[in-house]
């Protein structure tokens, strides 16, 4: 039952075929089995799990059912979950039960879906390679002296290794699309303002979004199904219809127009890389799309202009976890700021106070105009780069990541380095528009992952290109040796 | 040498509304610590602020009572500090666009002169929570009811010389706002409280003195006293020698002195940006217009008015519009008795006092 993807999962529910309760413990069976190698779970909800599989089965049995009712998932330990963990990554949180669900895991609750657990990430979903989360660093399952990419590392090595079907991620500046392609998963970053951010424990709050992880373009499709829309409790969602996102998965890409941004395929590309993302380009030139070289100019700016937004916005977010009331609190603090220094220097760890540090000298007094304003104004040039290229293409195509997959403890000694392995993600996030990473071939074990990135609330048409692409490839249905 | 005080003030009014300014929870004062105080007001992770309507229609209504022009786009920023009684390490204000921006309102003096004073800009911002450091045992409780209650900083140009004109300012938005029912104007629960920049200069000298900022003062007769206080000590200061340092002052009703809380060089940096969890708040003509329909007649308008009306003095007038209660009353009185005069005399409580 594993191997099967959500559309096969929900006819066998619906068939009979199987229960949900059978289902999940299969799913919690296997995590049993296999999550020691690869520390993608920070809690197994073993008990919920089974009262909602349960449940599910009820509502399958009356008859109620909708599309994913009785589905399981896993949910990153970034959204909140009444009754359950949620940690973050954080030794801050490290026995925080939030009293309230996110919007995004409510969504999934009231369809029916069933949580298995909360997956390990970078601390405070800081991080490119799971390895600054307080709860140890994932392995990934394709090669296990290998990261797993970050900060959805623990979604991305549950699903890549069949111990969950689909999962949720999150993406600041790339962390869904560069753990899906470094896993050889689907993943989404809708765009900013289509998944609800309530209850999503806020990084940058002007660059996160929340979206699903997959083996395929249709779970991705099934699960946006589910957890996109408005929601009142968050003032930047946006208000606007949303599409069934598997309607348009079959329609032909003939005439399909892709720009490839020459500033993608510079220096720092790997060149066994570039060649992965060459051959995917001519399998859609033979799917009958034509591609364009076009300009981001502006595109080498995005690293320098997120590290000022994200750390600046972060340095805020973070303020609240002051050790007052909830989480880590220092011993015997002896004043008032005592407290706030040994509970937030031991409760955080060095990855999230560097950027709190980033961020507050970028705030100060003297240096906003200079960092945070001319951040702010670079981002609409950024932007602009995009707007102007939709004016003549459909879909921006490139790599996801300059490599595959690094070893374990390869960049840790080097923030810079590792800050650079987003370099191709992060302009979608200044940007605001929807990002897709898609498996599309290896580099000896090791996934590439080739990215598609679309115009403002275009998430069907992405989700049309990734299908369409699977129809005709079988990379995205290559597990890994040892969790087949 | 002559001496000339100068005085601007912030009033900090809380607005009248139902629930929070940012969450779905109640603002009633005097309940049980923390019973009012929702996820949101905590500063759990993950939530979010949504912008009380009400709040901004309040912050409307004040703006067009002054004459001053209405932002149509306004931006919420976060003034960051860290306090225990702040949950989520920052306050949710405004600082470079306002909602309210320079308008101007009279006051009367005692001597009956009048007197226009400047408003600089209004703008919304959320009340923090309060620390109770009695009964603790040398430790401090927090209560969080009052953190996310929607406030309206008004700030005042430096316009007035006087502790005694300062007064009439602050007595004269009192009015007003509680005119507009915008602000149940109670004092003693901390709705309506001010702080005062003082700053003294030789009679006849343009340029301003160095300004001393006194925080907190919570009744019409400690800012009087207050600032009588601070005026005397800066004159000692300076004739003495000394110089006036800029810093933060408190006011302490029980010794009636001023000291100081914190100077300029210890001044925090609250590393203002605009908040990215909230929109700028986008108003429209039609909104504004909406919201100028519900203005009440106001206190100089029905001043005017029951002088044209029922042939009263201007000091009648004035006693009985001071408040909008006071003024329903008399009305109904005149039109009882058809003796404007003797309701006039009722109302003001010259000859007997209106309940009897």
């Amino acid at each position: 039952m594993h191997t099967l993807r959500l559309a096969a999962l929900s006819a066998g529910l619906k068939a009979k075929k199987f229960s949900s309760a059978e289902l999940t413990r299969g799913f919690l069976q296997r995590i049993a089995a296999h999550d020691k190698q690869l520390n993608a779970f920070v809690t197994v909800a073993e008990e919920s799990a089974l009262k909602q599989a349960n449940a599910a089965d009820a509502r399958l049995a009356k008859g109620q059912a909708v599309a994913l009712t009785g589905v399981p998932l896993a949910q990153k330990d970034i959204f909140c979950t009444q009754g359950v963990k949620t940690t973050c990554g954080s030794k801050m949180l490290a026995n925080f039960i939030a009293p309230y669900s996110a919007t995004v895991v409510q969504r999934c609750d009231d369809a029916g879906m069933v949580m298995l657990g909360k997956t390990n990430m970078d601390e405070f979903a800081m991080g490119s390679s799971n390895e600054t989360s307080y709860f140890g660093p994932v392995r990934n399952p394709y090669d296990l002296n290998a990261v797993p990419g970050g900060s959805s590392g623990g979604s991305a090595a549950a699903v890549a290794a069949r111990l969950a079907p689909i999962a949720t991620g999150t993406d600041t500046g790339g962390s869904i699309r560069q753990p899906a392609a470094l896993c050889n998963l689907t993943g989404l970053k809708p765009t900013y303002g289509r998944v609800s951010r309530y209850g999503m424990i806020a990084f940058a709050s002007s660059l996160d979004q929340g979206g699903p992880m997959a083996r395929s373009a249709e779970d991705v499709a099934l699960l946006m199904n589910v957890i996109a829309g408005f929601d009142s409790n968050d003032s930047t969602s946006v208000d606007t219809p949303v599409p069934d996102y598997t309607a348009d998965l079959t329609k032909s890409l003939a005439g399909l127009r892709i720009g490839i941004p020459k500033e993608f395929f510079g220096q720092g590309l790997d060149t066994k890389v570039e060649q992965v993302i060459r051959d995917a380009l001519k399998q859609y030139e033979r799917l009958g799309a034509k591609i364009k070289e076009i300009s981001l100019p502006n595109s080498g700016l995005s690293v320098p202009t997120y590290y000022v937004v994200a750390p600046a916005e972060c340095s805020s977010n973070l303020s609240r976890f002051d050790g007052v009331r909830y989480g880590y609190r220092c011993d015997q603090p002896v004043d008032l700021v005592d407290l706030y220094k040994r509970s937030r220097g031991e409760g955080f760890g060095a990855e999230v106070k560097r950027r709190i540090m980033i961020g507050t000298y970028a705030l100060s007094s003297g240096y906003y105009d200079a960092y945070y304003l001319k951040a702010q104004k670079l981002r609409r040039l950024i932007s602009d780069d995009f707007k102007n290229a939709y004016k003549e293409i459909d879909v921006i195509m490139g790599p996801t990541s300059p490599t595959v997959a690094f070893n374990l403890g390869e960049k840790t000694d080097d923030p810079v380095t590792m800050y650079l392995s987003d370099i191709y993600t992060i302009a979608v996030n200044l940007a605001g528009i929807p990002g897709m990473s898609i498996p599309v071939g290896f580099v000896g074990q090791r996934p590439v992952g080739l990215q598609l990135m679309g115009n403002y609330f275009d998430e069907a048409r992405l989700l049309n290109i990734a299908h369409q692409y699977q129809q005709a490839t079988d990379w995205h249905l290559r597990a890994p040796k040892g969790f087949e | 040498m002559e001496w000339e005080p100068v005085i601007g003030l912030e009033i900090h009014a809380q607005l009248a509304t139902k629930s929070k300014i940012f969450s779905g929870a109640a603002t009633a004062y005097g309940a049980e610590p923390n019973t009012q105080a929702c996820a949101i007001d905590l500063g759990m992770p993950g939530v979010l602020p949504v912008l009380n309507k009400e709040a901004v229609r309040m912050a409307v209504k004040f703006g067009l009572a002054v004459g001053a022009k209405i932002a149509p786009r306004s931006v919420f920023a976060r003034k960051n500090y860290f306090y225990p009684d702040l949950p989520k390490g920052y306050q949710i204000s405004q600082y470079e666009l306002p909602i309210v921006g320079k308008g101007s309102i009279v006051i009367e003096l005692d001597d009956g002169v009048t007197k226009t004073v400047g408003i600089t800009r209004a703008h919304l911002e959320e009340d923090a929570g309060k620390s109770l450091h009695e009964d603790f045992h040398g430790m401090t409780g927090i209560d969080l009811n009052r953190a996310g209650t929607p406030l309206l900083e008004i700030v005042s140009e430096p316009d007035m010389r006087s502790a005694k004109e300062a007064v009439a300012y602050m007595k004269r938005i009192h009015s007003l706002v509680r005119y507009l029912e915008i602000c149940d104007g109670n004092m003693q629960e901390g709705s309506f409280r001010c702080d005062a920049n003082v700053s003294v200069r030789p009679k006849g000298q343009e340029k301003f003195g160095t300004r001393a900022e006194l925080k907190n003062i919570n009744s019409f007769r400690f800012v009087e006293r207050a600032i009588l206080h601070e005026i005397e000590r800066q004159i000692e200061l300076i004739e003495g020698g000394g110089k006036v340092k800029q810093e933060t002052r408190l006011y302490d009703p029980d010794k009636d002195e001023t000291r100081a809380m914190r100077s300029k060089e210890e001044a925090m940096d609250y590393r203002y940006f605009p908040d990215p969890d909230l929109l700028p708040v986008e108003l429209d003509a039609a909104f504004i217009s909406g919201v100028k329909a519900t203005l009440p007649e106001l206190p100089d308008q029905k001043k005017e008015r029951f002088v044209a009306q029922y042939g009263l003095s201007t000091y009648d007038a004035g006693v009985l519009t001071a408040t909008r209660e006071m003024a329903n009353y008399f009305e109904q009185v005149a039109d009882v008795c058809k003796s404007p005069k003797l309701a006039a005399e009722l109302g003001d409580g010259r000859s007997v006092r209106p309940t009897e």
